[in-house]
C-alpha cells in the first residue's frame, strides 16, 4: 500500500476532499466513498462505458482512471444531470422511445449522450452510432437508444429554436 | 373491442391495459441513476469476498498457504474447500444432477476456477490478499475437445471415476456424462437408408456467454441474533436459491429471505447457484457481518455459465420433390467440468428434442452425449428456453444443407414442409404438443415484405458481375423460420431440483381503488412492472398506473421459478391473469349486493360491473374496492385479494420468420447487414412497444453470437476471450436498424392466448445471419462453415473457394 493522497474533487457541483490511495480507481470513490451509485462497473477495462461521467467537459470511463489522476477535477454524473423535477431532456426521451431495459448501461449512456449532444447538437444518424460507440448495451440493440437520442437532439434545438 | 361504443373504448384506453405501448414505470429510476443493483447494497460492517482461481485448466493441488494473505491489514478470512468440508459446503449440487466443487477439492478442473475465497475490509485489500495466497499446482493433462476426452485415459472426474450410473442414466466412460436419447431410432434409420435424398452435415454451435452487462454477486447477511440470513443477489430464480440455501446450510427456510433486487441483465447468467454466492454466505456466517461477492468481468466471462458448445451432427432424409421424411441428430455436448446446466431435471439436453423445427418430419430420432472437459461449467439457455437455440440453429442449417442437395430454393423447401394451420395442435416425431401456429401465412407476409423474388434475381445478378470481375461484393439471404417451445413448464414433467415450475401470483386491492401484485418471477430489464400491471388492468378493470407490480424478495413474494427461458408471461402472466379473474369474481358478488340484484344479473365490462340490460346502474371496480373493505356483506368475507399458482398445461410455442439481406466484401470478410425483417407472432400482444425492443435486443445478441462473439480456448485450457477486448460485444456502430412486423396467433391453452418473445429473436436470429454468411457463398459450392462469422473466418473461407485467386 502506498502513502496516501490529498484529493480535492467537485462532484455535481459539491466539494469533497478526503485522503486517499493513488490507485483508488475514480469509479470506486463515486461509488463507495461518496455513494453515487448511478455509475455502474461493467468491465473494469474502459469497454462498456456503464461507468461514464463527464470530467473537466469531457466523457470519461471512471473505471479505469486513478484517483490521482481525477485531483481537482470538476465531475458530472447522471445524479447531476436532471432532477426528479426538472428531468434532463434525454432522461425523458429514453423513457419515452424504450431506450433502456435492465437500465444498467443507462447512467453512462444518458451522461455520454448528454455530452455527444453539446459537442454535436444537430447529429447524424450514423454520427449518433459513432459517438455512442465506447457505450455499451445488452438489452437495447441500440436502436431505440439511437432514437431516444436524436428524438431528443430535435427537442432540444427546437427549445433553442423558440428561445432565440 | 370492434363492438365497444367510443364510451367504452376511452374508459378500456384509460387502463392502458392488454395492447397498449405504455411507457415503462421502471424508467424514473434508471434513467435518474436510482436503480439499486446489488452492488449498490452497502450494510453497516460489511466485508468483501474475492477469490483466488486456478491459472491452469487442470492440475493437482499440492497445497494452500494462507498465511501470508492472513497477515495483510485488512484481511478477515480466507476460506479453502478445507474449511468448508466441515460444514459439508465444500461440494455443493448442480441443476443438472451433479455436483460441483465450490472450492477446489484435491484439484482443479478449468482456468479460473476457484481455489480460496479470500475476505477483507475493501475490494482493494481483497484484491491484494488474492496474491499473497500460494498454491503449489501441479499440472496434469489437459483435455479441451469432447471426441478427445471419451477417447482418453486421462480422468477427468476422480470424484465419480467408478460410477458407471450418473443422473441421467448409464455412463460409457470416465468422462462421460451421459446419453440422452428421443425419438425411433431404427425406423429412422430405415427411413434414411432408403431415402431419395439424404443431406449429412456436421454443425458446430461455439461456446459463447450470456455476457450481461452487470456481473454475477451477492451480499449475505447473517444475524446471529435472529438466525435471519439475508442474501441479496443477481438471481433469476430467487425462490429456488432459497431452497438450495436452506438445503445446503440445514438454516430452516423461513429464516432465509433472498432478495432480487434490481438485476442489470441475466440472459441465462444468472439462473444457476455459483460458489461465490455460497462463500458469502458461508463467510457471513463466519464473521457474523454482512459479506459482498462481486465477480469481475473476466471472472464472469471465464468462470459462470457458459452457452452452447454443442456439436450437432444430423441426416435429413427427403424425396427427390423435398418433401422431409426423416431426421437424425446426434449431439456431442461440452459440459466443461461440472454438469451445471440449467435445464429441467428430466431433460438433460434441455428441450433439445424442438430440433424437427416448423416441419412437418414424420419420423426422427435424437441422441445426445453430454462429455466432461476442462472448461468452465455450465450450459445455460443463453436468452433462449433450454438448448432451443441449438435446435433451431441445427434445423435451419440443415434445411439450408438440404436445399444445396436438392438444387432448389431455401424458401419453397420450408414452405413445403411446414406444419400446417390445420394441423395443429401438431404432435411431434419427438414428442412435443405444439399449441397453434400459422407458419404459411406468416412466411408468405415475410417473403413479400422483403421481395425475396427481387432479391434472389439481385443476388443472381451478383454473383455474375463478381465473376466478370465488376464487383468484389457477394450478397447473402439468410432465411429462417423458427418455432420456440418456452413457457416451461407444466409440473408433471418440468422441474427444477425437484420443484415443479409452476408460476404465481398474489393480489391485493386496496380500499381506494389501487392495487399490489406480486409474482414469483423476476424483471432483468423484461418490464415486468409495465407489462403485468396491464394484464391485471384488462383482467380487474383497475388502471396499470394504478397497480403496483413487485417482484424478487422471497419474504413477500408467492413461491414462484424465476424467469429464464421466456417463461415469465407464459406461467406467471396466466397465473395473474387467474389471480385477476378470481378477484373479478368475488368482485361480482360485491357488486351483485351494491346493485341489490342476483349475482348472475351483473355483467363485466371493462372496469365495472353493470346490471344487465340497465347498464347506467353499475358499479365500479373503485367503488366495489372501497365496499369491500367498509361493508359488512353478507356471505363474503371483509377484503379483496386473490393467489393463483399456475401449472400450464403444455408449454407455447411462439415462432418467426427472419430475413437478412447481407453484403460480404470478399477481400476483407468485412460483412454489412443491409436489411434485417423480423416477423414474430408470440400470440396476443401485452405492449408492442416492449416486444419490440425484446426483438431488438435478441437480434443483437444473435448478431453477435452468429458474427464473432465466442469463448475459446487454447489446448492448454486458457481462455482466449476473455475481457472484452476479444469477447465480441456490438456497439451502435456494428449493428443495423431492424424491421419488426408480426401476426397474432394465440396460444389456445393460455389465459390471455400470449406466449412469450423474449428469447424468439435470438432463437431465430442466429441462424437468420448465419444462414446469409453462408448462402452469399452457395454459388461457389460451399455448403456449410462454422460460427461465429467473423471477418478473418470469412475471409478464410473465401480464400478457400478460391475467390481470391
Amino acid at each position: 500500500m502506498s502513502k496516501k493522497m490529498h484529493i480535492n474533487l467537485t462532484v455535481n457541483g459539491e466539494h469533497h476532499e478526503f485522503l486517499a490511495e493513488p490507485r483508488e480507481l475514480l469509479i470506486y470513490t463515486l461509488r463507495e466513498r461518496l455513494n453515487i451509485t448511478g455509475p455502474h462497473i461493467g468491465c473494469e477495462t474502459s469497454h462498456c462505458g456503464a461507468c461514464t461521467v463527464t470530467l473537466n467537459g469531457k466523457s470519461v470511463k471512471a473505471c479505469t482512471m486513478f484517483i490521482a489522476q481525477a485531483d481537482g477535477a470538476e465531475i458530472t454524473t447522471i445524479e447531476g444531470i436532471g432532477s426528479p423535477d426538472n428531468l434532463h431532456v434525454l432522461q425523458r426521451s429514453f423513457r419515452e422511445h424504450h431506450g433502456l431495459q435492465c437500465g444498467y448501461c443507462t447512467p453512462g449512456m444518458i451522461t455520454r449522450a448528454s455530452k455527444l449532444l453539446e459537442e454535436n447538437p444537430n447529429p447524424t444518424e450514423e454520427e449518433v452510432r459513432f459517438g455512442m460507440a465506447g457505450n455499451m448495451c445488452r438489452c437495447t440493440g441500440y436502436q431505440n437508444i439511437v432514437k431516444s437520442i436524436l428524438a431528443a437532439a430535435s427537442e432540444m434545438n427546437a427549445a433553442k429554436e423558440a428561445a432565440e | 373491442m370492434k363492438d365497444f361504443t367510443d364510451e367504452q373504448k376511452e374508459r378500456a384506453a384509460n387502463l392502458k391495459g392488454l395492447g397498449s405501448s405504455r411507457k415503462r414505470v421502471e424508467d424514473a429510476r434508471f434513467t435518474q441513476g436510482k436503480g439499486n443493483y446489488v452492488d449498490d447494497i452497502k450494510l453497516p460492517g460489511m466485508l468483501h469476498g474475492d477469490f483466488v482461481r486456478s491459472p491452469y485448466a487442470h492440475a493437482r493441488i499440492k497445497s494452500i498457504d494462507t498465511s501470508k494473505a492472513m497477515a495483510l491489514e485488512g484481511v478477515v478470512a480466507v476460506l479453502t474447500a478445507a474449511d468448508l468440508a466441515p460444514l459439508n459446503l465444500h461440494w455443493m449440487p448442480t441443476l443438472a444432477g451433479d455436483k460441483q466443487m465450490v472450492l477446489a477439492d484435491g484439484k482443479v478442473l478449468f482456468q479460473g476456477q476457484e481455489v480460496a475465497f479470500v475476505v477483507a475490509k475493501d475490494r482493494f485489500i481483497a484484491a491484494d490478499a488474492v496474491e499473497l495466497v500460494e498454491v503449489d499446482y501441479e499440472e496434469l493433462p489437459v483435455i479441451v475437445n469432447p471426441f478427445e476426452a471419451l477417447q482418453s485415459d486421462v480422468v477427468l472426474r476422480e470424484d465419480i471415476a467408478d460410477k458407471k450410473e450418473g443422473a441421467h442414466g448409464p455412463r460409457k466412460h470416465h468422462n462421460h456424462i451421459f446419453t440422452w436419447e428421443v425419438g425411433e431410432e431404427a425406423a429412422t434409420n430405415d427411413v434414411i437408408e432408403n431415402a431419395e435424398v439424404v443431406a449429412t452435415e456436421t454443425v458446430y454451435y461455439h461456446r459463447t456467454h450470456p455476457c450481461p452487462l452487470e456481473t454475477c454477486g451477492s451480499v449475505a447477511s447473517m444475524d446471529k441474533v435472529n438466525g435471519k440470513l439475508t442474501v441479496w443477489g443477481t438471481f433469476q430464480a430467487p425462490h429456488v436459491v432459497r431452497t438450495v440455501a436452506s438445503l445446503l446450510s440445514g438454516i430452516e427456510e423461513h429464516n432465509i429471505r433472498v432478495i432480487s433486487p434490481d438485476i442489470g441483465g441475466g440472459f441465462g447468467n444468472k439462473v444457476g447457484v455459483y460458489p461465490g454466492y455460497v462463500c458469502s454466505i458461508v463467510a457471513s456466517i463466519v464473521t457474523g457481518v454482512p459479506v459482498k461477492w462481486i465477480e469481475d468481468r473476466m471472472e464472469n466471462l471465464m468462470s459462470t455459465a457458459f452457452a452452447r458448445d454443442y456439436w450437432m451432427t444430423g441426416k435429413i432424409a427427403a424425396t427427390k420433390e423435398g418433401k422431409i421424411t426423416g431426421l437424425h441428430c446426434h449431439v456431442t455436448a461440452d459440459h466443461g467440468a461440472f454438469d451445471a446446466c440449467a435445464d429441467p431435471t428430466k431433460f438433460p439436453a434441455g428441450f433439445m428434442n424442438i430440433c424437427t423445427g416448423s416441419y412437418d418430419i414424420p419420423t426422427a430420432y435424437l441422441a445426445v452425449d453430454g462429455v466432461y472437459t476442462n472448461k468452465a461449467p455450465g450450459g445455460v439457455a443463453y436468452r433462449c428456453s433450454f438448448r432451443v437455440t441449438e435446435a433451431v440453429y441445427f434445423i435451419e442449417r440443415m434445411i439450408e444443407v438440404l436445399a444445396i442437395e436438392l438444387n432448389m430454393d431455401a424458401a419453397e423447401l420450408r414452405r413445403i414442409n411446414f406444419i400446417k394451420k390445420e394441423q395443429f395442435p401438431y404432435q411431434s416425431a419427438l414428442g412435443w404438443e405444439y399449441d397453434s401456429g400459422d407458419y404459411h401465412t406468416a412466411w408468405d407476409k415475410a417473403l413479400k415484405a422483403v421481395d425475396y423474388e427481387g432479391l434472389r434475381k439481385e443476388q443472381a445478378e451478383r454473383v455474375e458481375a463478381f465473376k466478370r470481375g465488376e464487383t468484389r461484393s457477394l450478397m447473402g439471404v439468410g432465411l429462417t423460420f423458427f418455432t420456440e417451445i418456452v413457457g416451461a413448464g407444466p409440473v408433471k414433467n418440468c422441474d427444477i431440483l425437484g420443484m415443479g415450475m409452476f408460476d404465481s401470483c398474489e393480489i391485493r386491492i386496496h380500499p381506494t381503488g389501487s392495487a399490489i401484485a406480486r409474482l414469483g418471477t423476476i424483471s432483468q430489464g423484461q418490464g415486468h412492472a409495465t407489462t403485468f400491471a396491464q394484464i391485471l388492468a384488462s383482467e380487474i378493470g383497475l388502471p396499470a398506473d394504478s397497480i403496483t407490480i413487485e417482484e424478487g424478495d422471497t419474504d413477500t413474494a408467492p413461491y414462484g421459478l424465476g424467469t429464464y427461458g421466456s417463461r415469465s408471461t407464459p406461467v406467471a402472466g396466466a397465473a395473474t391473469a387467474l389471480a385477476g379473474r378470481k378477484i373479478r369474481a368475488k368482485a361480482q358478488m360485491i357488486a351483485a349486493y351494491l346493485l341489490e340484484v342476483h349475482d348472475d344479473d351483473v355483467e363485466w365490462d371493462i372496469d365495472r360491473f353493470v346490471v344487465k340490460g340497465a347498464p347506467e346502474r353499475f358499479k365500479t371496480m373503485k367503488e366495489i374496492a372501497y365496499a369491500a373493505y367498509n361493508q359488512a356483506i353478507p356471505g363474503v368475507e371483509p377484503g379483496l385479494e386473490a393467489v393463483s399458482y399456475y401449472d400450464p398445461p403444455n408449454m407455447t410455442y411462439p415462432f418467426g420468420a427472419y430475413i437478412c439481406v447481407m453484403d460480404i466484401d470478399v477481400d476483407t470478410g468485412v460483412q454489412t447487414i443491409r436489411k434485417f425483417y423480423a416477423l414474430d407472432d408470440c400470440g396476443t400482444r401485452i405492449n408492442p412497444m416492449i416486444i419490440e425492443g425484446q426483438i431488438h435486443g435478441g437480434l443483437t445478441e444473435a448478431l453477435a453470437v452468429a458474427l464473432g462473439q465466442e469463448i475459446a480456448y487454447d489446448d492448454m485450457g486458457n481462455v482466449k476471450t476473455g475481457t472484452f477486448m476479444d469477447f465480441f460485444l456490438p456497439t451502435a456502430w456494428e449493428v443495423p436498424n431492424y424491421i419488426t412486423d408480426h401476426t397474432v396467433t394465440p396460444s389456445p391453452h393460455h389465459p390471455i392466448g400470449a406466449k412469450g418473445v423474449g428469447e424468439s429473436p435470438h432463437v431465430g436470429g442466429v441462424p437468420c445471419f448465419s444462414n446469409a454468411v453462408n448462402d452469399a457463398f452457395r454459388a461457389f459450392g460451399l455448403r456449410h462453415t462454422h460460427m461465429p462469422h467473423d471477418h478473418w473466418r470469412i475471409w478464410q473461407t473465401a480464400n478457400k473457394l478460391g475467390l481470391h485467386d
